[in-house]
């Protein structure tokens, strides 16, 4: 649940960690992720599709993590905090069955523009399926 | 967006000298499409509450500044706007493969993934996403973008397969009659890839769990270090001692290095040892592991010196010197190691 609080900008310090959040991964979870991203790629949704391509089932597809990556970041930071960016990078495929458990710290402020940086990890039973970082301009 | 590449019918194994054969057909026609430019690709749907008010649902997204009209209007943005993370997703094609929406360029930004598919490459996975925003877009904005192929790198073989990192650099801009406005960036990274293993669809009533389980390695026992691992497994830390000159060693070994003999049976250890070395593995991170991860060179107080797992340790608390003692830790059910904790000297 997103905090109606925005994080202020001065109370934000590099180092600070953002509380875990484990996200069940679901078939449900991949494939109403992949539709509601528009995604329409077979290894999405469809487990004998996913298996010719060299997966055991269903995978999420990048545009969920952007979105699930996004909602770890905004629910500690609060409605208000501006994304100036999003970048991430996928490792380990996201199956059902599995859980990803995103931690995060803030990694970085720059005073002139009233950003602050957040390096992220989502790490499933496999390893780490997502690692990236968001540039927040906060209040 | 993985759709980009259409599945085609994977081709036969290709042996090694095709494939040598084969790239140098196809490559320079894939080099030859880097720094290409690609016209506008129009989102079929304005930015949209129901579209928005969906993808929230799904991510699990309660922010009222995508829901709440009335919290919206009184943010920075003046209204609802689209979670940033969303901007991609207005623009594919949808259900129909390569089905733009109209006033789209006939142009196929994605023609350098058909060519390496067509050369058997059919396999593709997302690897970066880096969206970067100039602004929130607002209900009713009419989206499109443009695409630059940025780079094909060299053929690399991964996990998954051997292929191309393909990276393509897209523009997103909004429609507005008094001039266009640029409101993102996406550099988005593919890999394309012919697979290493392809899984056989599944059989009637197959169940097999989709996320494989990954277990601690198992050490390889052999008739020199059996006596050890046994101990392990009741508790005990034994070590292997030369009954001809009573040298103790480890690790095990069929013969003596003191006095070259084949004699030898086992005591076993206090335990008790202090650290000798250390070292903090945090990088790759490899399943099933904890990281970081604490390995210790322990001296035990018999002489001999073992290599093994710390636990109970705080990174700034690892000292070379520090007393220890062993416990022992069973993983899977099946597996018995001894790993080591510090204790007061």
């Amino acid at each position: 649940m997103t905090s109606k609080k925005t994080k202020a900008f001065d109370e934000v310090l590099p180092g600070q960690a953002l509380p875990e959040l484990a996200i069940p991964i679901t078939v449900q979870l991949i494939t109403a992720g992949a539709i509601a991203t528009r995604d329409y790629f077979p290894g999405h949704h469809d487990k004998d599709a996913a298996r010719e391509l060299g997966s055991p089932h269903v995978f999420m597809n990048i545009l969920t993590t952007s979105g699930l990556a996004q909602r770890y970041v905004e629910e500690w930071a609060g409605p208000a905090a501006r994304f100036a960016d999003l970048k991430i990078k996928l490792g380990a495929p996201n199956y059902p069955g599995d859980t990803m458990t995103f931690t995060g710290e803030v990694s970085g402020r720059d005073e002139a523009s009233r950003t602050v940086q957040v390096t992220l990890k989502g790490k499933n039973s496999m390893g780490n399926h997502v690692t990236g970082t968001a540039t927040l301009v906060l209040p | 967006m993985t759709e980009a590449g259409a599945p085609a019918a994977r081709r036969g194994a290709l042996n090694s000298e095709e494939n040598i054969l084969a790239e140098q057909e196809f490559m320079p026609a894939v080099r030859a499409m880097v720094g290409r430019e690609y016209g506008r690709v129009y989102a079929w749907d304005a930015v949209n509450a129901p579209m928005i008010r969906q993808w929230c649902e799904v991510m699990g997204i309660d922010n009222p500044l995508y829901l709440d009209a009335d919290y919206a209007a009184s943010s920075e943005h003046g209204g609802l706007v689209a979670p940033p993370a969303m901007l991609q997703a207005w623009c594919l094609e949808g259900l129909h493969m390569n089905n733009y929406a109209p006033g789209s360029t006939d142009e196929n930004p994605y023609e350098v993934l058909k060519l390496l598919e067509a050369n058997g490459f059919a396999s593709v996975v997302a690897v970066n996403s880096d969206l970067s925003f100039d602004r929130y877009v607002k209900l009713g904005e009419k989206l499109y973008y443009t695409t630059r192929l940025d780079a094909v790198g060299d053929e690399k073989t991964t996990a998954l397969g051997t292929g191309y990192f393909v990276t393509l650099k897209m523009s997103f801009f909004s429609e507005k009659p008094e001039g266009d406005e640029q409101v993102g960036q996406l550099l988005f990274r593919v890999f394309k890839f012919r697979p290493a293993n392809p899984v056989k669809p599944a059989a009637e009533g197959d169940s097999a769990p989709a996320v494989p389980k990954f277990k601690r390695p198992k050490p390889g026992i052999s008739d020199d270090t059996r006596f050890f691992w046994e101990g392990c497994a009741e508790g005990k830390l034994l070590i292997q001692r030369c009954t001809a000159c009573n040298t103790l060693r480890h690790p095990p070994a069929p013969v003596c290095s003191s006095c070259h003999s084949f004699d030898w049976d086992s005591v076993q250890s206090s335990g008790k040892g202090t650290i000798y070395s250390f070292v903090v593995m945090h990088y790759p991170e490899v399943p099933p592991f904890d990281y970081p991860n604490p390995i210790g060179l322990i001296e035990l107080e018999e002489g001999v010196r073992l290599t093994a797992g710390l636990v109970g340790v705080k990174r700034d608390e690892l000292a070379i010197g520090q007393a220890v003692q062993v416990e022992f830790h069973t993983f899977d059910d099946e597996l018995i190691l001894p790993l080591f904790r510090p204790v007061a000297q």
